[in-house]
């Protein structure tokens, strides 16, 4: 079924680079550099439990790459993408697991995907003094995390066999 | 959701408060010769002492600019050219190590006690 998975994948990867957009007009601003509320990470997990990991990790990075060029500068991309792989890896991980139902795996996501953006952050600004956000920002990692697990769970429940390609 | 995700959630928050919590405490929360340092990409820009009232236009070569502001002991940006003003609606910091950041213009303000540099055996 190659077609369908290659209409799939587009269709996933257009829904992810729209909500970014929806995010990049409606800024979460709380003075703190960084939160998100992740809406494009939706868009990843439904991918992740329908898709295959293959297609989420691949769907994940042309998102970042694509929003980073056309609202963003090499600066966002590189920390979006850092925040991606490492919330992607750990998402990864705590799906393998079993540990964890599709919310789990989902604040795992959230909260590692500020760590890593944090940890790209120091680096460029070659400042420790960012840790002091770090805290706050995982309390609003696994807050959204919450929500988009629920949000993708219910989606991946109602819809999930319509993308069910394997 | 399964039982597990509730023991990671709580997990996490209670991780996290604990570390606030901490490191609240371990913050000396006095301002006696706080000093505001101004670092742009890495390099040292500017220091300056939050019991002088002063504001200054720190532009960038790309020509964006902020505008930082020191009165009444407090320090804070009022002012910048990028485009998501975190930095603007940051509250104000006065006590060590509290830091404000622009990340669009590489510009990080953190304060620091002048009377630190004998940490470790400082008592006062």
């Amino acid at each position: 079924m190659k077609t369908k998975r290659i209409a799939c994948l587009g269709l996933f990867i257009a829904l992810a680079f729209v909500l970014s957009y929806v995010e990049f007009l409606l800024p979460l601003n709380i003075g703190i550099p960084g939160a998100k509320v992740g809406l494009a990470n939706l868009v990843v997990m439904v991918a992740l439990y329908t898709l295959g990991k293959k297609d989420a990790a691949l769907l994940s990075f042309v998102r970042v790459v694509l929003v980073g060029l056309t609202f963003g500068n090499l600066a966002m991309l590189l920390y979006s993408l850092a925040g991606a792989i490492l919330s992607f890896l750990a998402m990864l991980i705590a799906k393998r697991t079993k540990l964890f139902s599709i919310t789990g795996v989902s604040v795992l996501g959230g909260v590692f995907h500020n760590v890593g953006q944090i940890i790209v952050a120091m680096l460029v600004l070659e400042t420790g003094s960012l840790l002091y956000y770090l805290p706050f920002l995982i309390v609003i990692g696994t807050i959204s995390g919450v929500v988009i697990g629920l949000l993708s769970g219910m989606i991946t429940a109602r819809v999930g066999r319509l993308f069910d390609i394997k | 959701m399964k039982k597990n995700d509730f023991y990671l959630i709580i997990g996490i928050l209670i991780a996290t408060a604990i570390v606030v919590i901490f490191s609240n405490i371990i913050t000396r929360k006095d301002t006696a010769g706080a000093v505001a340092v101004v670092t742009i990409d890495g390099s040292e820009y500017g220091r300056f002492p939050l019991d002088r009232d002063v504001t200054e236009r720190i532009e960038h070569s790309d020509g964006a600019y902020n505008v930082l502001s020191i009165h009444d002991g407090i320090c804070e940006i009022t002012e910048a050219s990028c485009r998501d003003q975190i930095c603007v609606h940051h509250m104000s910091v006065q006590y060590n190590g509290q830091t404000i950041v622009c990340l669009p213009n590489k510009l990080v303000v953190t304060i620091e006690n002048s009377n630190n540099d004998d940490i470790d055996g400082a008592t006062h």
